[in-house]
């Protein structure tokens, strides 16, 4: 039972699992740069970024570069570690089936 | 919660984690055509340089350098590095297309960055040299820096570059020590190398992601 309890169901989602990638790899990404990668719409990307916010697994910038609206997202130490424990949890599920 | 294809999840991960840190695109073709036009220019730099050659009482062959011949080389050397760059730009933009890729991301402009940066130092070091009349580190210093830039781009892109880099430095401190060979080894790293490691990734990258 401990395996599935490691899965995370805040990763549970196709565009959460590759908000989290993109972020494990690269020291932030701006919201148009994750809505391209992972082709997904606004309001579709910004509930699910909302949802990771609140779970504190990344963290969010809002500033101005020039005149526009600019917003950027980091991984938190407590994202990563979670993140990594459900990618261990998904092999092992997978090792085991 | 079992039945979810938790294989799917983890191969979503790795694609997602490579496509958005490195610059999937990059040609392979064009590294042979780059090569292919260096070569071109290394052989008309061998007919500009050595038109009227004069085999001195030593037996070495003097080269006579006037500010003519000096601007035909800039001048073809020039052409080389265009013809190469918008190439590069154009096959490039064709294989991100039929990828769905866009050419000019995140991960473009952070490759292009990289990789200009010993670029770039190494022209200005090379425009220094050209103006105190220093022409013998000329094409060593033009073959090292490329490698380094290579090198140092290799890790926002196709992993191969890397090798390309290591090569072209190595050609690069050989020219310094036989010094005096510069053209031949100039062809040698910037024609010969460019085609092999261009049919590498070609063979390697171009065909197999569709």
């Amino acid at each position: 039972m401990s395996i599935i309890n490691n899965i995370n169901k805040v990763f549970d989602h196709r565009i959460r699992l590759g908000i989290m990638s993109v972020l494990m790899v690269n020291e932030y990404a701006d919201f148009n740069m994750l809505k391209e990668l992972l082709a997904a719409t606004d309001g579709n990307l910004a509930s699910h970024t909302k949802a990771l916010e609140k779970a504190d697994y990344i963290w969010v910038e809002k500033q101005f570069i020039g005149r526009k609206p600019n917003t950027r997202y980091a991984t938190t130490t407590l994202g990563r570690a979670e993140f990594n424990k459900h990618i261990e949890a998904l092999e092992k599920l997978i090792n085991n089936q | 919660m079992e039945s979810k294809n938790y294989l799917q999840d983890i191969s979503d991960i790795k694609s997602m984690m490579h496509k958005s840190s490195r610059f999937l695109s990059l040609s392979g073709l064009s590294g042979i055509m780059a090569g292919i036009y260096a070569l071109i220019g290394a052989f008309l730099g061998y007919h500009i340089i050595y038109a009227n050659n004069i085999i001195s009482a030593d037996g070495y062959r003097t080269i006579i350098l006037t500010q003519k011949h000096m601007i035909e080389i800039i001048v073809v050397a020039f052409a080389v590095v265009l013809l190469s760059l918008i190439t590069g730009i154009v096959l490039s933009y064709a294989k991100a297309k039929k990828q769905n890729e866009s050419l000019w991301d995140a991960t473009s402009k952070r490759l292009l960055i990289n990789f200009l940066i010993p670029l770039a130092t190494g022209g200005f070091f090379i425009m220094f040299l050209l103006e105190k009349n220093i022409f013998a580190f000329v094409a060593p210093m033009t073959l090292v820096f490329y490698g380094l830039a290579c090198v140092n781009a290799s890790k926002y892109t196709l992993g191969y570059i890397r090798y390309l880099g290591i090569t072209m430095i190595v050609i690069g401190l050989l020219s310094v020590y036989f010094l005096g060979y510069g053209l031949f080894f100039w062809a040698l790293g910037f024609g010969v190398c460019h085609i092999v490691y261009g049919t590498i990734m070609h063979f390697k990258y171009d065909r197999i992601r569709k």
